[in-house]
């Protein structure tokens, strides 16, 4: 499906990333929003609240980020596209409704610009350090999608995936800027609206007594409905069967919480999404994601450039975790480096995926800043020696 | 108010036991409530409620938190949001705004409303959101063993508070005024045909709408403390409530063995939050203002 062309802003401009992403929400057609500001994300819903009311859609300003995270999900059931924005110690508050969300299979969109912490840590500068919570934040077994852009093009592009993909797996997806990806200006492009692919959502076509709301079609993934057309279906957070009923039995509970977790399966392997860049000869694979990204570049020309065959894997959904590709790679290259600005998160999927079949080497940065490209080079001179 | 005025239909829908059948989902029963329990007496208000309306009931959506009470969006044959603790004001909100012409009821206890979910209570009545608030008040964390709520009186015992209670108590409908309910009445389910009467009322009226219903529950507030089974609580309901309509809420605060002040307290007219919305956008905007398209489009 094309994109509505009331969302879209068609044309060249200079924008920073929280702002990029607005308009990747506007383009995808997200018509509402319910957020608690907190910096360094708060830019992303100040442009939603100013452009929305000539688009056509509401911004509600909720009373704490408990409330935005759920309003969206209630916004979602009544047919909208909805979407969230926050910084860590709002994400931390949001934990309880991504749970919610994969637990009932709605499709919404969480925006996180990381900041430092723990706690209220650093409101102004940048780490990557929310990734874990990203995937295993809130209690119990499910799977979730995590993006990661590197630049404000990409904030508006990601933000499209992230919810088309959202739609595709009736999913929470979870878009992991950092604060300087959020903050930096660049020229964002954005296409016409007939450009612009968007994956409506999947309302159901059998009649209400037909249908049955968590029936997972071939794809693992079932169909949906909305409130006020007659369905009369039930949403509920317990463990529920294929009518959203209630069920404590442990089969119900095995099939229904495995399947939440498989449906997913598509997007570690042929579906993920990286970037690559010469690994056909490369000894040492730089992995990195968001705005290390960019410095691990300069790592690696500098490397090049000293005749290490040095390569790079940049992580765009970090969540599923693209198994597969590491492991690929992990058979053919003397070592990864890992570059994250955390004290040790994704580096500790890399080696899970490695398997022990190359070396990896953590290179962590506690936040605040990025990393310096030398610090990354010594580690890759130190992995390629 | 003239309680035998309200129409109870009771005529039995074909292949029907109960004229509200076609309002349960019979597949869930029987229910998780224990015997005298006031939950499913409300539930049966509101189903006469919605018939009394004739509202079309695929345009009426309940929301629930968690809590014996939370568990009523399971039973009732609509669209519904059995949410999270404490949110189901939010999750209506959204539901609301994003679905202007349903009828969105939210339906939940005390402790789900009024402690965890507290904050939320009084900023959607500030904003008069157009939701319904149904709270089945049975003065305790029924669910979880009998704890100590923001609603549990002075001097009794609970779970939490083997000693007794000694923290002051919240008066919801004095809660619910002061932070702007358009709709505030209380009764008891003694009072199953004013129960119903009100109902009918706040869903034929605009903006934040606010019932408290008290509820016995024999397994564990009264159990601990005395004061009989279910047949006692109706007793009790009956012999100390007072029906002061139009009385001032901050003289409706309730006590262990006081009276019940019940009836309408609030019905006063504002704008609600759409209202509120379009009026100021119209006003900033002008012919630049789309009006909310917020649904998506079919596959």
């Amino acid at each position: 499906m094309q994109a509505d062309p009331k969302g879209v802003l068609t044309g060249v401009h200079f924008l920073d990333g929280d702002h990029a992403c607005c308009e990747g929400t506007l383009a995808a057609g997200a018509r509402f929003s319910a957020g608690y500001p907190i910096t360094p994300s708060t830019e992303v819903v100040e442009r939603f609240a100013s452009r929305i009311p000539t688009v056509g859609g509401i911004f509600i300003q909720m009373e704490d980020e408990l409330a935005a995270s759920i309003a969206i999900q209630g916004a979602v059931w009544g047919g909208a596209k909805a979407f969230t924005v926050t910084s860590g110690p709002g994400f931390s508050l949001m934990m309880e409704h991504i749970g919610y969300a994969a637990m009932t299979e709605t499709p919404c969109v969480f925006v996180n610009v990381q900041r430092g912490g723990p706690s209220t840590g650093l409101p102004t500068l940048p780490a990557q350090a929310d990734m874990m919570q990203a995937r295993w934040g809130s209690h119990g077994d499910y799977g979730i999608i995590a993006l990661c852009p590197n630049s404000p093009q990409e904030c508006f592009d990601l933000t499209i995936t992230a919810f088309n993909l959202s739609e595709e797996f009736r999913v929470p997806v979870l878009l992991m800027l950092d604060e300087c990806v959020g903050h930096m200006t660049e020229k964002v492009v954005i296409p016409e609206a007939g450009q612009l692919n968007i994956t409506p959502r999947r309302f159901t076509k059998l009649p209400p007594e037909e249908f049955r709301l968590f029936e997972p079609r071939a794809d693992q993934v079932p169909d949906m409905a909305r409130a006020g057309e007659g369905y009369r279906f039930h949403v509920t957070g317990l463990t529920h069967d294929e009518r959203g009923y209630p069920s404590m039995d442990v089969e119900t509970q095995d099939r229904s919480v495995r399947r939440l977790i498989d449906k997913l399966t598509p997007l570690s392997g042929s579906r993920a999404l990286f970037e690559a860049e010469d690994l056909d000869d490369a000894e040492v694979v730089v992995v990195s994601y968001g705005i290390t990204s960019r410095v691990a570049q300069r790592a690696v020309q500098l490397a090049r450039a000293r005749g290490v065959r040095a390569g790079k894997f940049r992580i765009i959904s970090a969540w599923p975790f693209p198994d597969p590709h590491i492991r690929e790679l992990a058979g053919r290259v003397k070592a990864f480096v890992v570059p994250e600005i955390n004290l040790g998160q994704m580096v500790h999927e890399v080696a899970r995926a490695a398997g022990g079949q190359a070396k990896v080497i953590p290179v962590s940065h506690a936040g605040g800043s990025v990393h310096r490209p030398e610090v990354i080079l010594d580690a890759i001179m130190e992995a390629a020696r | 108010m003239n309680a035998s005025s309200l129409e109870i239909p009771c005529e039995i829908p074909a292949g029907a036991q109960n004229p509200v059948e076609p309002f349960l989902r019979m597949d869930r029963m029987p229910h998780i409530w224990c015997p005298a329990c006031g939950i499913g007496t409300t539930v049966n208000c509101f189903t006469r409620a919605l018939l009394d309306s004739k509202a079309d009931l695929d345009k009426v959506a309940v929301v629930s938190g968690i809590g014996c009470t939370g568990r009523v969006a399971g039973y009732v044959n609509l669209d519904s949001f059995h949410t999270t603790h404490g949110r189901a004001i939010p999750f209506a909100t959204g539901l609301k705004l994003s679905n202007p012409e349903l009828q969105v009821v939210v339906y939940s206890g005390d402790g789900d409303l009024f402690a965890i979910g507290g904050n939320h209570f009084i900023h959607a009545a500030r904003r008069n959101m157009d939701l319904k608030v149904i709270c089945v008040n049975n003065l305790t964390y029924a669910m979880t063993g009998g704890q100590t709520a923001p609603t549990t009186p002075g001097q009794t015992i609970s779970a939490t508070s083997p000693y007794g209670v000694f923290e002051p108590s919240f008066n919801l409908v004095q809660l619910a005024e002061a932070a702007g309910a358009s709709y505030v009445a209380r009764w008891t389910t003694y009072h199953v045909k004013q129960l119903a009467k009100s109902m009918g009322e706040i869903l034929n009226k605009k903006g934040f709408c606010f019932i408290e219903v008290l509820s016995p529950c024999p397994t564990l507030y009264q159990r601990r403390n005395k004061m009989g089974d279910g047949l006692d609580a109706m007793k009790f309901y009956k012999e100390v409530s007072k029906v002061r309509h139009g009385s001032p809420t901050s003289e409706a605060a309730l006590t262990k063995a006081g009276e019940i002040v019940v009836g309408k307290f609030v019905d006063r007219d504002r704008p609600d939050y759409l209202e509120l919305l379009k009026s100021q956008m119209t006003a900033s905007l002008g012919e630049q203002y789309a009006e909310p398209e917020v649904m998506c489009s079919e596959c």
